[in-house]
């Protein structure tokens, strides 16, 4: 059998834009329940921590080096920086420590 | 006040420069697969989704079927269906569909992030003016990978790769200042990750799966054991 490029594009199309819609068509209004208001609070920190470390460390030429622009990131962003300040921090981290030691 | 869509376009403007480094990496897979850069490009306009991509990607390579692929984009994105579903609370209850068809576009970890790290009620042209900079960073960017993949020198687009993890640092941060108890959740959940990435039995776990397994967990536990958000007593 032979696949279809664009076929398979349609398929992962249908299915992301399902999942990312229907919980914003269907759910409106505020939802009453206190345990899933929560819930749904606290799910932004967790999902985005989660996916920053240890991914961070992997993402540069030695894990070292995102561990520093882990460092600086953090630091800016408990001294309330802006969010492109935060940003271009880390990159200036990484750029400048792979240039001068590896 | 600035206005929302301005705001959208400032904060923007490193999500598009950190998707436009990933992009480029995902252009090479695509290449790989045998996708053609229009292909490429507009997959990523679609799809908006670096795992889900590149999951896409590999099994196009593998010549899967199509319900794999369907299966495999399922489990990757499902962290997406939690992010709307937050992301449904941020918004006025009356909002029209087409915002909610519109907004439903690119719900990613950047945009869903910045959305919901806004205070009080989300107004839809504050995502729009993200999405502005984000769409034709994330596809463009997919677009040079296919053309020339290989010409970027590896040092400039691992720098601005980075940039996406500082983002979300700026998000999640912050607001540990003014509650101790998110402060212990966000160290919670990068000493959970680290654990699942380190342990032996654990190593096979999709990435994907990791953070929506994770998200149900410590989401849930913090919703049972922590005190209420604020803005939420009573």
């Amino acid at each position: 059998m032979t696949h279809n490029n664009w076929l398979y594009i349609a398929v992962m199309f249908a299915v992301t834009y399902a999942i990312r819609a229907l919980p914003l068509v269907l759910v409106r209004g505020r939802i009453q329940n206190r345990f899933i208001r929560s819930f749904l609070y606290y799910v932004p920190y967790v999902t985005l921590s989660v996916m920053t470390f240890p991914a961070i460390l992997e993402a540069t030429a030695s894990p070292l080096v995102g561990l520093a622009a882990m460092a600086v990131g953090v630091a800016l962003a408990y001294a309330q920086c802006s969010l492109p300040a935060v940003a271009a921090a880390c990159c200036g981290t990484v750029f400048v420590l792979e240039a001068l030691f590896l | 006040m600035q206005h929302p869509y301005r705001s959208g376009l400032r904060d923007g403007i490193p999500v598009a420069l950190g998707y436009f480094a990933v992009a480029v990496g995902l252009g090479l897979a695509a290449k790989q697969a045998g996708l053609s850069a229009l292909q490429a490009g507009v997959a990523s306009f679609c799809l908006n989704a670096s795992a889900g991509e590149f999951a896409g990607f590999s099994l196009i390579a593998a010549g899967a079927s199509y319900f794999q692929t369907a299966l495999m984009t399922l489990i990757v994105n499902a962290r997406y269906f939690l992010m709307s579903c937050a992301l449904s609370q941020k918004l006025p209850p009356k909002l029209p569909l087409f915002h909610r068809l519109a907004l439903g576009w690119d719900v990613t970890d950047e945009i869903f992030g910045l959305s919901a790290a806004v205070e009080g009620t989300l107004a839809p042209a504050y995502t729009y003016g993200i999405m502005t900079l984000a769409l034709p960073g994330w596809s463009l960017g997919t677009v040079v990978g296919v053309v020339m993949g290989g010409v970027l020198p590896g040092r400039l687009v691992r720098a601005l790769g980075v940039g996406l993890f500082g983002m979300f640092l700026a998000i999640v941060i912050p607001p540990t200042r003014r509650s101790r108890s998110l402060g212990g959740l966000v160290a919670l959940s990068f000493a959970a990750s680290y654990a699942v990435n380190r342990l032996p039995f654990l190593a096979g776990v999709e990435t994907g799966v990791k953070t929506i397994a994770l998200t149900l967990l410590l989401a849930g536990f913090a919703a049972l054991l922590l005190p209420p958000p604020e803005g939420e007593a009573s």
